[in-house]
C-alpha cells in the first residue's frame, strides 16, 4: 500500500492568545488534488506555513511519504519536495523570469552555467505543462497570471512533488483560472500531489478529488468532492446554514442621479486609460461595471469620485456638474466604498472610531470647529458597529486588528450612514468571508430600495449578476457594450470582457 | 600647452578626490542593495582613517594601517548590522549613532594619545602609501598630451587608488555574475522571496554589511595614510554623505557609481583650481561660492538630470516574517 504524500497528526499552534491550529489531522493522498477551504482566519494559511517551514508547530507530527520529518525552514520543505505558491507572490520584480527561477537553487557560485540550465528547464516545463513564459521577460512587467506561472515553475524547478497553492485564483481572470486548472490536472496526471487553499466553493467542486474544511482553527470535516455539494461545504465552513442574498427586486427607477458624459482619462504618461465613457444611473438602480481588472475601471471610479480630474468629459451628480475634488464630490452627495480599503478606505494604524469618520470628520455631530468630540465619535462608532454586526464590537481597537470582512463593514457603515444620493462600491467583497458577503450584499440592496443610484464595480461576475439591474462591460478603457442583467448570461459578458460584442457584430 | 597642463592637473586631482567617494559609494551600494540603509559610511571612514593612522604610526607599515582600518570599519559595520538586522532597529538611527560615535571617539582618543588637539603626528616613509610609477611613465613622458596624462592621471597614485578602481569591476562581477550577487540583488527588493527560496536573509545582509565595512576601511585609510599623511579631526568632512548622493545618482549600479564619483571629484578639483582666479566679466568669485559649487551641481543633477532613481524596494525595512 502506498503512503499518503502528506500526513499531519495532532498539529497545534498558538500565537499568544490566538489558538490558530487546534489538533489538526489531515491525510493528503499522493497523486490527487486536495482542497482546503475555510473562512478568512480559519487557520488555513497558518497550517500551510507550518508545512512550508515558516513556523514550527508547537505540537504534532508531520509525515512526508510515510516518514516522520521536521520542517524548520523553507529550505527543509524544498528538500522534501514541497513547493508553495503564495497568495502574495514571492518574486523579485526587477529581475528576469530566469533569475527568479534560479534564486536559491543556483547550484554553483557562478551563475552563467546555471542560468543556461534554467533557460532550458523553463522551456521544457513550458512544453510539458503548458506553462509557457519568456525566460528573459522582467517579472514586474508580466501580467498577474504569468507571474503565477513563474511561481509554479519555480516550485517545479526545485523538484517539487507536492505543490501547495494559497488562494491561487483570487487575482486571476476567469480564463486564466481555467488555464491554471488545466496545469494542475496535468500535474496530477504526472503523479504529483496538489493542495489548493481557497474559499471559493465553485473551484473546489471543479477541480479537487478530496476536500477538507477548516473552521476557527479546527479541521471540521473531510469529504470526497464527488460526494458533497456546495451547500453542504458552505454550511460546514460557516457553521450554520448560509442564506443566499435575495435577488434584485426590480424596483422602478426614478430620475437620473449620476450622469457620466464622454469621460476620458489619460495617465501621467499620456496613455488613455478611460476612453470616452458615457452612462447614467437613475434613482433606485444598480449598474454594474464588469471587466478584467486593469481595463480602466479604477481610473473611471477615480474620475467620477473627483480623485483625479478627467482629461475630458463631465460628471453630474444629482443634477449638479462636479467641478471640484473628492471632498467637493462628497459634499455633492457622493458616497464611495473604494476598491482597496487598505490603500484608500482606511488608515489601518488608527483606532476603529477614527477610521469610521475619515472624510466625514467635519460633520457637526463629531464636534465643533477644529476639535473632534471623542466621546460622541466613539459612541457613534459603537452604534454603527452594532447595526452592521462588526466584530469585535470595540471602537477603540486598532483598525488593522479587524478581519477583512469587518474592516469592509466599517467602511460601508461610514459611507452609507451619511446623506448621499449616489453610491460607488468597488470590489465590496474582495477578501471578505462568506458570512459577511451576504450581509454586505443585503446592505447594498437596501440602499437601492431607498432610491439611491448605485455604481457597482466588481471582478466577480456572480456578484454583478446577483445585484445589478444593468451591466456595462469595459475593455481597454472603452465601454464594449451594455446589457440588462435579466437578458444576458455569464458567457456573453465573459466574451464582452475580452472585447467581443456579439450583439453588435450580429 | 599651459591649458593642457592645467587640465591634466585638474584631472589628476579630481581622480584623487574621487577615491574616498568611490569607496564609500560602493560600500553603500552593497549595503543598500541588500536592503540596509547605511548613513554610517561617514563614521566608518573616519574611524578607519584614525585606526589606520595609529596602526601605521606604531608599526611603520602602511599596509598594517590598511588592515587595521578595515578591521575597525568592519566592526562598526557589524554593530550597524546587529542593530538593524538582528534587532530590527531603525537603520537611520543606528547609522547616525555610528557617525556620532566615530566623530567623538576619534577626537577623544587622538587628543588623549598624541596631545595635538586631536590630530596625529605625520606619517613618513613606509608608514605612508607612496605613489606607484606604472611601467612606461618615464618613457612616454616626451609624447605630447598622452605622456603627461599617463604620468599624472593614470600612473603615480598610491596603492589604495588602484584597489578602489579595481573594486568597480569586481563589484560588477560579484553582483551580476555570481550566486551571491543574484541573492544580494533579490534580498534588497523582496526579502520574503529569498526567505521562501530557502536562503537566509540575515546571513546575506550581514555579508553585505561586512563588504561595506571593508570598502569604507579602504576609503578611510586612503584619506589618512595616503592623501593627508596624518589623521585630522573630522577629516571625512561629509564625504560619506556625498557618496550616498552619488549612489542615488548612479541608481545603485557599480559602473555608474564610478562615473558619478569621478564627476563629483572633478567638480571638487575644479572648485579648488578656481579659487582666487578672476573670471572674465565676473571678477574674483568668492571662495564660499566655489566651495558650494559641487553641492549645488549635485542638487541640480539629482533633481533634474538623472530621471527617476528607484531604490531597492525593501531598503530600510527590517525583515520580519509575516503574521
Amino acid at each position: 500500500m502506498t503512503h499518503p504524500a502528506i500526513e499531519l497528526i495532532g498539529i497545534d499552534k498558538r500565537f499568544g492568545a490566538v489558538h490558530a491550529n487546534k489538533d489538526i489531522a489531515l491525510r493528503i493522498e499522493a497523486g490527487t488534488i486536495h482542497g482546503i477551504i475555510g473562512e478568512n482566519g480559519a487557520g488555513k494559511s497558518t497550517l500551510m506555513s507550518i508545512l512550508y517551514g515558516f513556523y514550527e508547530a508547537d505540537k504534532g507530527e508531520i509525515r512526508v511519504n510515510g516518514a516522520p520529518v521536521r520542517i524548520r525552514s523553507s529550505a527543509d520543505a524544498i528538500a522534501l519536495g514541497i513547493g508553495m505558491v503564495h497568495q502574495h507572490f514571492m518574486l523579485v520584480e526587477p529581475m528576469t523570469v530566469a533569475e527568479n527561477v534560479l534564486l536559491g537553487a543556483e547550484g554553483a557560485a557562478l551563475i552563467e552555467k546555471p542560468l543556461e540550465h534554467a533557460y532550458a528547464e523553463i522551456r521544457r516545463l513550458g512544453r510539458d505543462y503548458g506553462l509557457v513564459v519568456d525566460p528573459d521577460a522582467t517579472v514586474g512587467e508580466l501580467s498577474v497570471g504569468l507571474q503565477q506561472r513563474v511561481e509554479i515553475i519555480k516550485a517545479l524547478y526545485r523538484g517539487a512533488n507536492i505543490l501547495i497553492l494559497d488562494e491561487p485564483t483570487g487575482v486571476l481572470t476567469p480564463a486564466e483560472a481555467t488555464q491554471l486548472f488545466e496545469v494542475l490536472k496535468e500535474l496530477r496526471r504526472q503523479g504529483r500531489t496538489v493542495m489548493i487553499i481557497t474559499h471559493k466553493l465553485k473551484e473546489i467542486m471543479a477541480i479537487t478529488d478530496h476536500v477538507s474544511v477548516m473552521r476557527r482553527g479546527e479541521m471540521v470535516a473531510h469529504r470526497k468532492t464527488a460526494e458533497t455539494s456546495m451547500a453542504e461545504l458552505a454550511e460546514l465552513m460557516v457553521g450554520r446554514p448560509v442564506q443566499q442574498p435575495v435577488a434584485h427586486t426590480g424596483a422602478t427607477p426614478g430620475a437620473p442621479l449620476l450622469e457620466v458624459a464622454h469621460v476620458t482619462v489619460a495617465d501621467s504618461r499620456g496613455v488613455v486609460r478611460v476612453d470616452d465613457v458615457s452612462f447614467s444611473i437613475r434613482a433606485g438602480e444598480i449598474v454594474g461595471i464588469a471587466g478584467v481588472s486593469g481595463n480602466g475601471q479604477s481610473e473611471l471610479i477615480e474620475a467620477i469620485s473627483g480623485i483625479i480630474p478627467p482629461t475630458r468629459g463631465q460628471v453630474t451628480i444629482a443634477g449638479k456638474p462636479l467641478t471640484g475634488d473628492a471632498a467637493a464630490a462628497r459634499l455633492q452627495g457622493l458616497a464611495h466604498v473604494p476598491e482597496d480599503r487598505h490603500r484608500m478606505g482606511l488608515v489601518t494604524a488608527f483606532p476603529a472610531y477614527e477610521s469610521a469618520i475619515l472624510g466625514r470628520q467635519d460633520a457637526p455631530k463629531y464636534g465643533a470647529g477644529p476639535l473632534i468630540d471623542r466621546v460622541a465619535t466613539v459612541t457613534d462608532t459603537a452604534d454603527k458597529m452594532s447595526r452592521f454586526d462588526v466584530r469585535p464590537q470595540n471602537p477603540l481597537l486598532k483598525t488593522a486588528n479587524f478581519s477583512g470582512g469587518n474592516q469592509q463593514k466599517i467602511v460601508i457603515a461610514r459611507e452609507i450612514e451619511t446623506a448621499f444620493s449616489v453610491l460607488i462600491v468597488a470590489q465590496p467583497t474582495r477578501g471578505v468571508d462568506i458570512g459577511a458577503i451576504a450581509f454586505i450584499h443585503e446592505e447594498i440592496l437596501k440602499q437601492k430600495a431607498l432610491g439611491k443610484a448605485i455604481l457597482l464595480v466588481s471582478v466577480e461576475l456572480d456578484e454583478l449578476f446577483a445585484l445589478s439591474d444593468r451591466l456595462i462591460v469595459m475593455c481597454g478603457g472603452r465601454v464594449v457594450g451594455e446589457r440588462a442583467t435579466a437578458e444576458t448570461d455569464h458567457n456573453e459578458i465573459g466574451l464582452m470582457m475580452a472585447g467581443v460584442d456579439q450583439g453588435r457584430a450580429a | 600647452m599651459e591649458l593642457i597642463d592645467t587640465a591634466i592637473g585638474v584631472f589628476a586631482s579630481g581622480l584623487r578626490l574621487a577615491i574616498p567617494l568611490l569607496c564609500a559609494c560602493l560600500a553603500g551600494l552593497y549595503s543598500e542593495r541588500s536592503g540596509i540603509v547605511d548613513i554610517g559610511l561617514e563614521g566608518k571612514m573616519l574611524a578607519a582613517a584614525f585606526g589606520a593612522t595609529v596602526a601605521a604610526l606604531s608599526t611603520g607599515s602602511a599596509l598594517a594601517g590598511l588592515g587595521v582600518g578595515i578591521v575597525v570599519s568592519v566592526m562598526l559595520g557589524l554593530i550597524h548590522g546587529f542593530a538593524s538586522i538582528s534587532q530590527r532597529g531603525n537603520q537611520i538611527v543606528s547609522g547616525m549613532a555610528i557617525n556620532m560615535l566615530a566623530v567623538g571617539l576619534t577626537a577623544l582618543l587622538g587628543n588623549a594619545w598624541f596631545r595635538e588637539g586631536g590630530r596625529t603626528p605625520s606619517l613618513e616613509g613606509a608608514a605612508r602609501f607612496q605613489p606607484i610609477a606604472l611601467p612606461g611613465a618615464e618613457a612616454l613622458a616626451g609624447v605630447p598630451v598622452i605622456g603627461p596624462f599617463y604620468k599624472s592621471v593614470v600612473s603615480g597614485h598610491p596603492l589604495p587608488v588602484y584597489l578602489a578602481l579595481a573594486a568597480v569591476p569586481m563589484t560588477w562581477f560579484l553582483l551580476y555574475r555570481t550566486r551571491w550577487g543574484l541573492r544580494l540583488r533579490a534580498v534588497g527588493e523582496n526579502p520574503a522571496a529569498v526567505d521562501t527560496a530557502g536562503v537566509s536573509v540575515s546571513a546575506l545582509r550581514y555579508s553585505a554589511v561586512v563588504m561595506a565595512g571593508v570598502l569604507c576601511g579602504l576609503g578611510g585609510t586612503y584619506l589618512a595614510v595616503a592623501q593627508a599623511a596624518a589623521f585630522l579631526p573630522n577629516m571625512t568632512a561629509g564625504k560619506g554623505f556625498i557618496a550616498l548622493a552619488a549612489l542615488i545618482f548612479a541608481k545603485w549600479r557599480p559602473v555608474h557609481a564610478l562615473g558619478a564619483c569621478l564627476l563629483f571629484g572633478l567638480l571638487d578639483a575644479v572648485a579648488i583650481r578656481l579659487q582666487g582666479v578672476s573670471l572674465p566679466g565676473v571678477g574674483q568669485v568668492p571662495v564660499q561660492a566655489i566651495q558650494a559649487l559641487p553641492y549645488v551641481i549635485t542638487v541640480v543633477l539629482l533633481a533634474g538630470f538623472v530621471g527617476r532613481a528607484i531604490p531597492p524596494k525593501a531598503v530600510g525595512i527590517p525583515y520580519v516574517k509575516e503574521r
